[in-house]
């Protein structure tokens, strides 16, 4: 195995754990508004990631390291040809982390109200716009010779690529409630299973018409089918356990589902990452857009000792704050 | 306007807003650490106490530091995308090693210091202050040896077949004498500003003898380490200068507005620059100083900004080498004049700040509450001189900036982002600003959050 194909597994690793994360992260962030009455019961809710967002963010800043690292066409390509779409992500990414940080800074409901908007907006926004980026993947975007994407936002925002934004925001969001379900006591948490299900719902029909059309509309299932199966089991294993009534497993369901969702995607991409929809040729690679043979060995050897030491102290993170969040005024931390 | 001035503004609007917030976090972070260890050792609680209110202005920073940081990693795909294909090898990975030795530590850690006061034991509470302060710290290590490839290229080789720089010797790129004089300077400003951040709160206090022991042991501490930050700022800088007359000798004989060549060279005071004409209508300087400055003797040669273009040219062929003259001269003299008030408002800081009358001292004080400005002056001017003062290159020697911009980002959408950047960040800026002075000139409490 060459190092172009150590780090395109590496950056699919690095995705699979943003997306499964900022994944419930997100959820969480949607949820919030719609889950809770009263101020407690909104700082319960977000004291389930308040210690663990900005670690589970870096997820997504360290895929976009390793792309420029590894693949620094594909990072100029991407980013470059998105501008309007990350421009808005950035934004609502802005937005969000100010909000977990600034809201309890005052005790006034109008500063807290905005706040909690942000909260729904920065999750909702970056969900569905992911979801949109990693469908443009799928379909192919119209890559020129110089590695270059010209066509702005509008072609972006077509209809398959928006249906894999309402699938993120979906699964997203039932994974948020999963993990709030896991998280937090009492008639909170079980209106998180109840609004976990309607996610649930939603999440399986619109997964089930992406999955169809991207069996028509692009390549991917070619490679990617096993698992896109697999994601299809553990999306339904997820809402029978949901009604069973376990919160453990119904979590690590929609974590699987999210894993082997992000698998399938770059499974079916390989060796490809961008590819172009007007020539097959001018298709960006794990090699035509790749770093140096010594840069991707320095690389290869930074992330052989780091990535395994931040696993081990972000795992202990969560198991410090492991166990229920009342909404209690007396015990929450503000 | 084209498509690369708006992104050139772009990018100095929220690289200024972002390095705010940065320093802070650098000094802050490690005096945060000091005072948690004074606590661990000596079981007084007010050090606790201090470790939580100056830990409340660290978070209203670090939370804005840590989402505007996000932009400066997305827009150099974004804006630069040409930097991106052309410097991938070498500052991807720099930038990658930073997210995963840096920004995991600081934001994992930040997390288990805000929400395990009760959960962690107290030693390891400290000890996720102390790796907040090395995440942050390192993070700055990692993307300064990023920038220093851009001011002094080193360990590189270029690919005869795409003309992309190649990364040929790790070791040399991370230790690139730039980094060498370049991290410990940005260190030590970060400490300086820290330093002077907590005596201004404190001095605010004194003035109204509220909570007198808490703030004159916080305003002690902070003038100690301010006047260790701003001293050993001002001798690393020194030696920067000396640097940067070796290697990029445009940018200092702009920053000193020397067009002719002279021997010896006088240190300009005060100038009055026309750049059309290439020459200063005023010049007061101190004779041979700059010699003194760049050489360590009153007697040596300094090139000026005509001959040196006149090299550049001879060099990398016909173009425009001179950095933006008058920018450069008189934010240098911003950023040394600053530094040099700090300096001294530290040492009397220290040196009052020793006695139980400081309180009294009120206009001494009232100025320490102001100063406090100073610092962000410095460090702002401070990075406009090294990025601008590189001029026309991005990449010194190797890539212009006007080769480096998206070729397929339409002016419309720079312009776009850059009003919207522009907001956003004047905006949260203003109330950062405000949460900071709620929280730096609000009551102690036990439990600050």
């Amino acid at each position: 195995m060459d190092l172009n194909i150590i780090w395109f597994i590496l950056v699919t690793v690095l995705f699979i754990g943003f997306f499964f994360l900022e994944g419930f992260d997100y959820g969480v962030g949607i949820l919030m508004p719609l889950l809770s009455k009263d101020d407690s019961e909104r700082r319960a809710v977000i004291n389930t990631i308040g210690p663990h967002w900005d670690g589970n963010e870096v997820w997504m800043i360290t895929a976009g390291g390793a792309l420029f690292a590894a693949f620094p066409h594909v990072y100029a390509t991407l980013f470059s040809g998105f501008y309007l779409a990350l421009v808005l992500m950035l934004v609502a990414l802005i937005l969000r982390g100010l909000a977990f940080e600034y809201r309890s800074l005052r005790d006034d409901p109008v500063w807290r109200n905005r706040w909690d908007w942000a909260i729904f907006g920065g999750s909702l926004v970056p969900a569905l716009l992911w979801g949109v980026t990693v469908g443009n993947l799928m379909r192919g975007f119209a890559i020129d010779a110089d590695m270059n994407y010209w066509g702005g936002l509008i072609p972006l925002l077509n209809p398959y690529s928006l249906l894999a934004g309402l699938v993120f925001v979906a699964l997203f969001t039932a994974h948020g409630a999963n993990f709030l379900a896991l998280k937090l006591e009492g008639a909170l948490a079980e209106r998180a299973r109840k609004f976990g299900f309607q996610a649930w719902m939603a999440a399986t029909v619109l997964a089930v018409l992406f999955l169809i059309w991207t069996f028509f509309a692009t390549d991917i299932m070619v490679q990617g089918f096993i698992f896109a199966l697999l994601a299809a089991v553990a999306l339904l294993a997820a809402g029978w356990y949901a009604k069973q009534g376990n919160d453990k497993l119904a979590f690590v369901m929609t974590s699987l589902t999210v894993v082997f969702t992000t698998i399938m995607v770059f499974a079916g991409l390989f060796p490809r990452i961008l590819i172009s929809s007007l020539d097959a040729a001018y298709t960006l690679d794990i090699y035509n857009a790749s770093a140096s043979p010594y840069a991707l060995k320095v690389m290869t050897i930074v992330a052989a000792i780091f990535v395994p030491v931040v696993l081990i102290y972000q795992i202990w993170t969560y198991k410090v704050f492991s166990g229920r969040i009342k909404a209690d005024p007396e015990t929450l931390i503000y | 306007m084209d498509a690369t001035i708006l992104a050139r503004w772009q990018f100095a609007i929220v690289t200024i807003y972002h390095f705010f917030y940065v320093p802070l976090t650098l000094g802050l972070a490690i005096f945060i650490a000091i005072v948690e260890t004074k606590y661990v050792r000596s079981g007084n609680e007010m050090y606790k106490k201090m470790a939580k209110f100056w830990g409340k202005i660290f978070l209203i920073n670090f939370a804005i530091g840590v989402v505007t940081g996000i932009v400066q990693e997305f827009q150099f795909g974004m804006n630069w995308s040409e930097y991106s294909r052309f410097m991938g090898d070498i500052f991807g990975a720099p930038l990658a090693i930073e997210a995963l030795l840096a920004f995991y530590m600081e934001s994992i850690f930040i997390g288990l210091w805000i929400f395990g006061w009760d959960k962690l034991t107290k030693k390891q509470h400290l000890a996720a202050a102390w790796l907040v302060a090395i995440g942050s710290n390192l993070s700055a290590i990692w993307i300064l040896i990023a920038n220093s490839f851009m001011q002094n290229p080193v360990g590189y080789t270029i690919d005869p077949e795409t003309g992309r720089v190649l990364m040929s010797n790790f070791a040399a790129l991370v230790f690139n004498p730039n980094v060498m004089l370049q991290f410990p300077h940005v260190l030590f400003a970060g400490i300086s500003l820290a330093g002077f951040v907590v005596m201004a709160f404190s001095a605010w206090h004194l003035l109204r003898k509220h909570e007198v022991k808490f703030f004159l042991t916080s305003f002690r501490m902070a003038a100690m380490y301010a006047l260790i930050g701003s001293v050993l700022v001002a001798t690393i800088g020194h030696f920067q200068g000396q640097f940067l007359i070796e290697h990029q000798p445009l940018k200092m004989a702009s920053a000193e507005a020397l067009w002719e060549t002279e021997q010896p060279a006088p240190l300009s005071m005060f100038a009055i620059i026309n750049e059309k004409e290439q020459k200063n209508t005023v010049d007061i300087g101190i004779p041979a100083m700059l010699s003194f400055m760049s050489y360590n003797n009153f007697t040596d040669e300094v090139e000026g900004i005509i001959d040196l273009q006149a090299q550049a040219e001879a060099e990398y062929g016909p173009g425009d080498y001179i950095p933006p003259v008058t920018l450069n001269y008189w934010g240098f003299r911003a950023m040394v004049g600053s530094g040099s008030l700090m300096m001294l408002i530290a040492l009397l800081g220290v040196y009052w700040g020793k006695k139980d009358d400081l309180v009294d001292k009120t206009l001494f004080l009232k100025a320490v509450v102001y100063s406090a400005i100073l610092p962000y002056i410095a460090v702002s001017t401070g990075w406009i001189l090294a990025e601008t003062g590189r001029w026309p290159w991005i990449v010194f020697g190797l890539q212009k900036v006007e080769d480096a911009v998206s070729p397929n980002v339409p002016a419309w959408n720079v312009a776009l982002s850059l009003v919207l950047m522009l907001v956003i960040y004047t905006v949260f800026t203003i109330v950062a600003y405000k949460l900071a002075i709620k929280y730096g000139t609000g009551e102690i409490k036990e439990s600050s959050h």
